[in-house]
């Protein structure tokens, strides 16, 4: 295995999957974990050189509770807008975010984050001009969505991975 | 499976939580038949598929780990494994309506957007 300075962050977590499946924290499921977990990320490594490194931990665990609650709220929000619809259908529309974060997994994460919140999905990215668009079920406000992803999403994303 | 009593304590937020994920769930589809777009139609599942599912699965571990006598948690794995892999789908059928209604093909997507 090639020395590099990061923590081997895949492996880790195959083997925190592995343990967390199994329901066991004995030695004989560490060492199988850890058979299962090594020879993976080193095929991995082969496919995909590239590794996120994740400095930070504090800010990822503030974002994933933002993104929780962002979560909640709007599942509240789509699910007012569906009942409501017998008076009108909501307002959808795609809006164009020009983004300054350039670390692919940062933009997977975000991609992820916009996507799994109900009321918003990602509708394609322009990487010349890092131009992200991005689909709202009810767009009033373009400039409020402007500011959640810039403020609340890119800017927690581009200090935890770049 | 044994049935074992579980005290009402650990009874009650379950059922709560699996109706409330119901409810989600069910609302959800529900836009599916309501919205009458195909960009408005999927932002809909979107709400079984993280609230609604999220409140299955923590009734899911209440119950186990009442039925268990310790603290089952494989649950969280599922959760994360749903967060991670349906935004996939998702985007793929988005960007697979972008693109059909920028080459013209889809009447209805263009009079969606």
């Amino acid at each position: 295995m090639i020395r590099t300075g990061k923590p081997p962050l895949l492996e880790i977590l195959l083997l925190i999957m592995w343990l967390v499946v199994n329901q066991s924290l004995e030695l004989h499921h560490w060492l199988l974990g850890l058979l299962f977990a090594l020879p993976i990320g080193r095929l991995v490594r082969t496919l995909r050189p590239r590794t996120a490194r994740v400095r930070r931990l504090n800010l990822a665990l503030i974002l994933c509770w933002h993104v929780f609650c962002d979560v909640v709220r709007s599942n509240f929000a789509v699910g007012r807008i569906i009942l409501g619809t017998v008076r009108q259908q909501p307002k959808v529309g795609f809006l164009d975010i020009p983004l300054e974060i350039r670390d692919p997994h940062g933009l997977a994460a975000l991609s992820i984050i916009i996507t799994a919140t109900p009321g918003t999905v990602f509708a394609g990215h322009d990487p010349d001009s890092n131009v992200l668009t991005l689909h709202v079920l009810d767009l009033q406000d373009e400039a409020t969505w402007l500011h959640t992803i810039k403020h609340r999403y890119e800017r927690p994303l581009m200090e935890i991975f770049e | 499976m044994n049935i074992v009593p579980m005290s009402p304590w650990l009874a009650l937020p379950a059922a709560i939580l699996l109706i409330a994920g119901g409810l989600l769930a069910l609302i959800g589809s529900l836009g599916l038949l309501r919205l009458n777009s195909f960009y408005a139609r999927i932002h809909a599942p979107t709400m079984g598929n993280t609230l609604g599912a999220g409140c299955v699965l923590i009734a899911s571990m209440l119950t186990s780990s009442a039925a268990a006598g310790r603290p089952v948690i494989h649950e969280l794995l599922i959760t994360v494994f749903l967060l991670i892999t349906s935004p996939v789908t998702t985007m793929l059928l988005m960007r697979a309506a972008v693109f059909r209604s920028e080459t013209g093909r889809d009447r209805q997507g263009e009079e969606a957007s």
